[in-house]
């Protein structure tokens, strides 16, 4: 057995993140879906299926469907714990902070991160921005295309380009 | 752990290391295990040499100019032609082109001898293509109403080729197949294919990104019409791959980039094209790293290909036989070792290769984790994405041994053991 390697992957898979990964929220249907999306991360296949249920402008439910890795589930886990009984407009706030953040900016002022802040090691390791990314661009999206009329959507991460 | 068996194959890679300077360095204070070949290799002392000695003393444009640079620039570009040719036993070196790599080599043939197809004529591809040998054909496709068609696998990630009598007709105009898949190792029966192609009408069109550099590769017996490789793949430089053609079919074919080097005569609104294989070579080609290639292959031809095959199928089988018995991997593709490369693309069901690739990186082990450019190929397979780890000259055993303490450190990381 080698010894635990002195580099700082506890960053990048904070308690919070490893226990949303091993028991991911919002996983079950819900009983009425007013807006889907498809994400996709055409870096390493990952996808992220979201359904959201909505009261008007408020998100009433979120399922967060698909395979990825331990970053992008706990991401969506998070997701899908926070955003509920917000309105859409608070949610797309949130996920510009976590962008920001992802992208070593500060976050907002008065922008609530709670679990989020658990990723925040994330932006030391370029590649995985992507990762934690996926579920929010796919928010975002299913969220733009139910303002528009349409029930879904379709979101990939090739924007999210870490930017150091 | 395990004695590097090295005699057996005529050379031993622990040694063949001093040869690479990156391979010494360490990656988060430990000592580089680069498992990521298949991706691009690494490059010899020679080879670097060879790129510092163009620019220090034989910089110059090619094909131009009578001065003593230009001729030297011209040489060693020419040379580098001359040298992929008799590395593959291609018939002439007129029939090879030098292109930015195995990708722009595909879509080349695609284009150009793509033009002669019309509707209701059909390209057989399969369902393990990289990308690079299945997108250029859907363009192609979507132009043409060119019908394109794919050879299955079988469970164990072969070709099908049960189904191949079904699959090709006088319709068929191409078959294109990779000689080695990037995902599964597996190493298809070119030569029995080509045979059926030609007898169906068809041109051979094969992916050798991955055979060149790790097995013997006979353009002329494998029956092939058309070779792609590229150097980076290959030990050498980045920016420079080759189309391998029968200089007939390149006569018929023609260019699809305009300008300088490529044409006979220019008028204002009229122009003639240069001889094969100048007129697909448009503008100022990638002469330094074109240059800085032989010393590569002249690498590879003082250990011999089949040296290297033998020792990256004794590798390979070192490493399905560690691989498996850790019990709790999937691995894709053949088991046995004589069907394929050095490669092993595996998942760990509990940890996404991502996450795999993040730990072991962590212990210095360069592993790729990802679609592989082959996403028709992880749908088949039904997974997300493969970790895979892949071998060349330089890794021996100790690197197989790291990779599985890496498997199962990872499995202690995220509580699984």
């Amino acid at each position: 057995m080698v010894e635990r390697p002195d580099v700082a992957l506890d960053d990048l898979y904070r308690e919070v993140v490893m226990d949303h990964h091993r028991r991911p929220r919002g996983r079950a249907p819900l009983p009425r879906v007013d807006a889907t999306a498809h994400g996709f991360n055409p870096v390493c296949g990952d996808e992220v299926v979201l359904s959201l249920a909505l009261d008007g402008d408020r998100v009433a439910g979120v399922r967060v469907d698909g395979r990825g890795c331990a970053i992008c589930t706990a991401s969506g886990s998070i997701m899908a714990e926070m955003i509920p009984g917000h309105t859409a407009a608070e949610a797309e706030a949130t996920a510009a902070a976590f962008r920001a953040v992802m992208h070593g900016e500060p976050a907002p002022a008065g922008v609530e991160l709670g679990d989020l802040e658990a990723l925040e090691g994330v932006q030391k390791f370029a590649v995985r921005v992507k990762c934690a990314m996926l579920p929010w661009v796919t928010l975002v999206d299913a969220l733009a295309a139910w303002r528009e009329g349409r029930t879904d959507a379709t979101a990939t991460t090739e924007a999210e380009e870490a930017t150091r | 752990m395990t004695a590097t068996a090295t005699t057996a194959v005529g050379f031993d890679p622990r040694a063949l290391r001093a040869r690479f300077p990156i391979l010494a360095r360490r990656v988060h204070g430990r000592p580089l295990v680069y498992l990521d070949n298949a991706a691009t290799t690494q490059k010899p002392t020679a080879v670097l040499d060879a790129l510092t000695s163009y620019y220090t003393t034989s910089n110059a444009n090619v094909h131009r100019g009578v001065h003593t640079l230009a001729e030297e620039a011209t040489a060693l570009y020419e040379q580098c032609r001359t040298r992929v040719a008799r590395f593959v036993n291609a018939p002439d070196p007129r029939g090879v082109v030098i292109v930015r790599n195995a990708t722009e080599a595909i879509n080349l043939v695609a284009r150009s001898w793509g033009a002669t197809l019309g509707d209701g004529d059909e390209v057989l591809l399969s369902e393990m293509e990289h990308h690079s040998n299945l997108v250029p054909w859907i363009m192609l496709a979507r132009e043409r109403h060119v019908t394109l068609r794919h050879l299955p696998l079988t469970a164990d990630g072969r070709l099908d080729l049960a189904a191949l009598p079904s699959l090709l007709s006088r319709r068929t105009r191409v078959v294109a197949l990779t000689a080695m898949s990037n995902v599964l190792g597996t190493i298809n029966p070119i030569a029995e294919i080509a045979a059926a192609a030609h007898r169906a009408g068809a041109v051979m069109v094969v992916d050798g990104a991955q055979s060149v550099p790790h097995m013997p590769v006979d353009f002329t017996a494998l029956g092939a019409d058309f070779l792609a490789f590229s150097a980076h793949k290959t030990y050498g430089p980045t920016g420079v791959g080759f189309l391998v053609a029968k200089p007939e079919l390149l006569e018929r074919m023609e260019p699809v980039a305009g300008g300088g080097e490529m044409i006979r005569e220019v008028r204002l609104d009229w122009a003639s094209w240069n001889e094969i294989p100048h007129r697909f070579e448009a503008g100022t080609p990638n002469i330094g790293d074109a240059a800085a290639f032989p010393p590569a292959l002249d690498l590879l031809e003082e250990l011999g290909m089949a040296a290297v095959r033998a020792h990256e199928r004794e590798l390979v089988g070192y490493a399905l036989e560690r691989l498996r018995a850790l019990g709790w991997l999937q691995l894709h593709g053949p088991m046995d070792a004589d069907s394929r490369g050095g490669l092993v693309s595996f998942v760990d069901p509990e940890i996404h290769p991502h996450d795999l690739a993040q730990v072991l990186d962590t212990y210095g082990i360069a592993v790729r984790a990802g679609h592989h450019c082959a996403q028709p190929l992880m749908r088949r397979l039904d997974v997300a994405a493969t970790a895979r780890a892949s071998l060349a000259i330089y890794n021996d055993r100790d690197d197989v041994d790291a990779l599985v303490e890496g498997l199962v450190a990872a499995r202690t990381y995220f509580g699984l053991a």
